[in-house]
């Protein structure tokens, strides 16, 4: 809502200045957005009369004029208007004026001969768009009086972002009642005689489903001039409201809808067939809409119709065919009152938002019809001439809105707010905002007024009692709750305690989108299902990510192509799996690494980062739940991934993610330079920590043996450590795996791999011979099982 | 002067000219090894007279002892030489970088997450998530926001089907907590959210907090002490802190809060619109609708609820100026927060 504060203040006009209302406005829940000033930047214009006009010597189309700005000496003015002659009042741009446009007036000479000034037009003053020479002003202007002095142009607009509950301040008629209040300042509203007929003309009129329309005000007026013109006063206003100014009749419709809050539309009488039939679309039902667009009604539409055909979408706008046009001289105005619930997000369904429907959605005052008809009425004579009928109110009193009373308790209040407010203040505060008080023994039964529709129960008074009172007079109040602790499980690994961990091996984490590119994504991850958005913002932004992998691929790109030499990213965040069975919103942790693996140092540069190292940081997150030994890695294949270096990861069987380098053919689908290194987990796989328990020391030394075993290739060394492990013993307490070799000696399609076997009994020093048994017998079972052959 | 002073000044004085250790331990074996020059002076000792030997003995003594002192003060002397000349070898240049590994940072808006959480962890608030498709119930209905509320319109909401959508806020989280827990309850609600809306000021995906008590005495006053209390300790500063009435249909009495421009300290600027105020939550007590769709008794049982812009809040923290670095994941922008 935009507020002349002049025309406020012909409402209500309390004591204070416009950055005091302002402020006033915006601690009362009615936002302030902005204060926009007007008529400053024609400071400088003044009325003057042109006291002599003569042609300029050199110049056919120029004059010189003497004018008299009631200066020390009368200025020389060069003007190009026709209509400059001697006698006019004219609006005079003196010197160091800055005319709108960011137009400065300096001293000029023009064909030889000197300018003090300009004279303007009403196009240059941003008067109106257009102007035909030079603006002419009345003859008992005041010479040197400054012109928006004299046009009475200074205003302040306020522009107020009002909350959907507030729609009774969609009009001046709400704001100066809500000035008044915070005031408590008297609210003179415009007088508003009725307009007594001067002919007999009705119209008949049928509400057919009154539970949406209970009322429905109409007036038919006869043989006005659309041709007149709007008068200056009201067209600065609606312009100044934000309004465009288009011909009488919309302009007074508008006006009262500015004025009041009160939605009116116009009907050409001599369209209409028969009588107006307020009634719910029926199937098939269609209607060319004022701008031009049909539209198919659906059959919970409230309409406005004749005996034949559709009219409007009931408080929402008008149709083409029955509108005012420069010809109509005989019109049907209606002021209805339409249930918020019967129109809610019915102009949205279609596309559309009007004043009317944003009013009506939120609310009219169901007893304003009357008076805006007899405003309408009295504005459309004075401006278009035209004799009024009666005015024809039909009203289904049993369908109205009626306002039970609601009881307001004042232990209540004290609960609610935590701060005691007397029973005077409270009667004062709500009896201001027009509410009717009868006390009772707990508090008061309240009747709220016919205009606010937010408030229907007693948490709504008390906003409203706080909200007058002022939220800044409610004190802050530290509270003493129970002092009970949160549970901090101790078998739960904390998402703070994975960030710590890949922060401090290096990463950066990273938040992408979790929508992205369908091909994308259908590149990198084609065999999961995914969810698709009906309205994306665009179609790069318009599935729902399956897999967190292609953002961060991006992300990786992103930052290679701005100089990086090195990436390591990871995000948590949900991914969502759109099977047949069931959406699936998963906590997932992904990583990417590219580049190299440490800065060029003075020691040389550094090897670019390979499979390893992203599963050595890989199985760092899985120590986090101090049972890594759970989880498993298989070689499996990935669409995005490369066969060779790709690992399913398992904890006990199930499936809980993948680590890997990137397929070369993605990388090059997607037009990457450097190889990239990718994992991706379900973060509720590594959730889970065991605690910690104590086993007892081993005050023993224990026993290294290095075994050397020549394996095929396709052997996988998890497959040695598990024959290992399961032949060895309990005495086995760890593997290390020192060296892989191949080649020489060792024969193709072969690799030797070097294992440490550390052994320890607890309870005693272990002999040679038990140990020696344990190699034996170990070594005996590679050579079986898997074709192991010692080296020497 | 007699042979065995004469091997004590010779033993020194070859003592003295040794260069190296090496060379001091030829002249040890040279005069005080079983057949050095000086111990083999006690073969003498059989041809001497039984009363002479024990004085003849000790002169030997004594003279293997003086020699012993000379290669052991040249021996000290020499090792000394050797540790220097080893620690002058071992020197480096300590202004040279150490050997590095990478030390990364956590996003920007996850680091102000984490402070949030730690704040009210502090009073007891426990952390609660949920899903981020979620179904109209939730995200609206039982929040107050029925079909057609006009409220809906300023959500911008991603749908997937009629109901089926992106949540819009966090506050769905309280829904969903409530139904499964009673009274007193005291969470906050981290996550992303996401409307409809792409702009220079405006992500279709941004992060909130929400924050919710219920319990049977608790009141507007308590809401702003605590609110009041966070933004002061989140911004380590003594701010002004105004609560403002404002419209959520979830709660009711509602505030919109605005603390002091943290960029010009209230006096206007450019992020404050010059006003001096920057909108920094919203909040309310929760609804009596609300309580109602979670079966909790509002007669007995108040609560309050808030909710903030993560972003909002991390570019007046540390000064950014521009929303959308957030997710561009440019390193040189992620590394500023290590």
């Amino acid at each position: 809502m935009r507020i002349s504060e002049k025309w406020l203040r012909e409402w209500v006009n309390p004591e204070v200045s416009t950055d005091v209302l302002a402020e006033q406005l915006t601690m009362a829940g009615l936002e302030v957005d902005a204060v926009e000033v007007f008529g400053d930047e024609l400071s400088g214009v003044v009325v003057g009369e042109i006291v002599k006009a003569e042609q300029h010597p050199d110049a056919d189309k120029l004059r010189v004029c003497e004018v008299n700005v009631d200066g020390e000496e009368n200025l020389q003015i060069i003007c190009g208007a026709p209509n400059a002659r001697a006698g006019l009042k004219v609006a005079v741009a003196t010197i160091g004026t800055i005319l709108p446009g960011d137009f400065k007036i300096k001293k000029a000479k023009l064909r030889g001969v000197a300018s003090f000034g300009m004279l303007c037009s009403e196009k240059e003053l941003q008067l109106s768009e257009e102007s035909d020479g030079i603006m002419e002003l009345n003859e008992d202007a005041p010479v040197g009086q400054q012109l928006v002095d004299y046009l009475d142009l200074k205003d302040t607009v306020i522009e107020v972002d009002l909350t959907p509950n507030r729609g009774d301040c969609l009009g001046m008629r709400g704001i100066a009642r809500e000035v008044g209040v915070l005031n408590s300042t008297q609210v003179d509203e415009p007088e508003c005689k009725s307009v007594a007929p001067t002919i007999d003309d009705k119209f008949s009129i049928e509400l057919e489903s009154p539970e949406a329309c209970p009322r429905y005000v109409g007036r038919v007026i006869k043989g006005i001039n659309l041709n007149s013109k709007t008068p200056a006063w009201m067209k600065q206003r609606l312009e100044r409201a934000g309004v465009r100014a288009i011909d009488p009749s919309v302009d007074i419709t508008n006006y009262v809808l500015l004025e009041l809050g009160h939605p009116m539309h116009a009907f050409d009488l001599n369209q209409l067939e028969g009588g107006i039939k307020v009634r719910f679309a029926k199937p098939g039902e269609k209607l060319v809409l004022l701008d031009g667009k049909e539209v198919e009604l659906s059959n919970d539409t409230l309409m406005i119709a004749d005996h034949k055909k559709c009219l409007a979408i009931a408080g929402v706008m008008g149709g083409e065919h029955s509108g005012i046009s420069p010809e109509t001289t005989d019109i049907l105005l209606e002021a209805a009152f339409f249930q918020p619930i019967a129109l809610a997000g019915k102009a949205r369904s279609y596309g559309l938002h009007t004043d009317a429907s944003h009013r009506f959605e939120r609310g009219v005052d169901y007893q304003l019809q009357l008076q805006a008809m007899e405003r309408a009425t009295q504005l459309l004579i004075d401006i278009c001439g035209g004799q009024a009928g009666p005015v024809l109110d039909i009203c289904s009193q049993e369908h109205m809105p009626t306002k039970a009373p609601i009881e307001l308790r004042r232990e209540r209040v004290e609960k609610l707010l935590g701060i005691k407010i007397g029973d005077q203040q409270i009667e004062d505060i709500l009896t201001r905002l027009g509410m009717s008080l009868t006390p009772n023994d707990s508090g008061w039964s309240v009747t709220v007024p016919s205009y606010r529709f937010d408030i229907s129960i007693e948490e709504d008074l008390i906003e409203e009692l706080v909200r007058v009172y002022g939220y800044n007079n409610v004190p802050s109040q530290i509270p003493r709750n129970e002092m009970k602790m949160v549970n901090q499980p101790e078998h739960k690994v904390r998402k703070s305690q994975v960030r710590n961990l890949l922060v401090a091996r290096g990463y950066q984490e990273a938040i992408t989108y979790s929508f992205g590119e369908p091909e994308l994504q259908q590149a990198i991850n084609p065999e999961v299902p995914s969810i698709e958005l009906l309205n994306p913002i665009s179609s790069e932004l318009s599935v729902m990510r399956t897999s967190q992998w292609p953002a961060l691929i991006k992300a990786a790109e992103y930052n290679f192509n701005r100089q990086q030499e090195r990436v390591k990213l990871f995000e948590i965040g949900l991914r969502f799996e759109n099977y047949e069975n069931g959406l699936k919103q998963i906590p997932t942790i992904s990583a990417v690494i590219g580049g190299s693996l440490a800065d060029e140092s003075w020691e040389g540069k550094s090897r670019p980062v390979d499979f390893y190292d992203l599963k050595g940081d890989l199985e760092s997150l899985l120590k986090l739940t101090v049972n890594s030994g759970s989880y498993l890695f298989k070689l499996e294949s990935h669409p995005s991934l490369h066969p060779g270096q790709s690992a399913r990861i398992y904890q006990s069987d199930k499936s809980i993610g993948w680590v890997g380098k990137l397929h070369p053919n993605k990388k090059k689908l997607l037009g990457l330079e450097q190889d990239l290194y990718l994992f991706e987990l379900d973060l509720d796989a590594i959730i889970n920590r065991k605690l910690p328990k104590f086993a007892e020391l081993s005050r023993y030394p224990s026993i290294r043996r290095d075994l050397a075993v020549v394996v095929d290739e396709q052997v996988e060394v998890a497959q040695l450590i598990d024959l290992i492990r399961q032949t060895a013993g309990n005495l086995l307490k760890h593997i290390n795996i020192f060296d892989i070799y191949r080649g020489e000696g060792v024969g193709s399609g072969r690799k030797s791999v070097a294992l440490a076997l550390i052994l320890q009994h607890a309870k005693r020093t272990l002999k040679d011979a038990e140990v020696s048994a344990v190699v034996d017998r170990t070594v005996k079972q590679l050579e079986t099982q898997l074709g192991a052959v010692l080296r020497d | 002067m007699s042979s065995l002073e004469n091997l004590i000044a010779d033993g020194k004085k070859a003592v003295e000219q040794s260069e190296n250790l090496h060379a001091l331990e030829q002249v040890k074996v040279e005069f005080l090894g079983k057949k050095g020059l000086i111990t083999s002076q006690m073969k003498q000792l059989g041809a001497l007279p039984k009363e002479e030997r024990p004085a003849f003995g000790q002169k030997v003594n004594v003279a293997k002892q003086e020699v012993q002192q000379a290669i052991d003060a040249r021996r000290e002397v020499l090792e000394n030489e050797r540790i220097a000349e080893q620690l002058e070898k071992e020197s480096i240049d300590v202004t040279l970088p150490g050997r590095q590994s990478d030390v990364g940072g956590i996003h920007p808006v996850n680091r102000t997450l984490e402070r949030i959480e730690e704040y009210f962890a502090q009073i007891g608030f426990s952390v609660e998530e949920g899903p981020e498709i979620e179904d109209d119930y939730h995200n609206f209905e039982a929040l107050n926001i029925p079909g057609h509320h006009p409220a809906r319109a300023m959500h911008d909401t991603f749908y997937f089907s009629e109901s089926l959508l992106l949540r819009t806020h966090t506050s769905p989280v309280q829904i969903r907590t409530m139904e499964k827990q009673k009274p007193p309850v005291r969470i906050i609600a981290p996550g992303r959210v996401y409307r409809c809306d792409s702009d220079l000021t405006h992500t279709p995906m941004f992060h909130q907090v929400e924050g919710l008590l219920v319990d049977e005495k608790t009141s507007f006053a308590d809401l702003k002490g605590v609110l009041d209390e966070f933004l002061k300790n989140f911004f380590e500063k003594d701010l002004a802190v105004r609560f403002r009435p404002s419209y959520f249909p979830f709660t009711e009495p509602s505030a919109e809060v605005d603390i002091q421009c943290v960029m010009c300290g209230g006096d206007g600027c450019r992020v404050c619109s010059h006003t001096g105020w920057l909108e920094i939550l919203g909040c309310g007590m929760v609804h009596p609708n609300v309580l109602k769709s979670v079966g909790i008794d509002s007669e007995k049982y108040s609560g309050y609820a808030f909710g903030m812009g993560v972003e909002r809040l991390t570019m007046l923290r540390y000064g950014v100026n521009d929303l959308r670095l957030f997710f561009e994941n440019d390193l040189t922008f992620l590394k500023q927060f290590n």
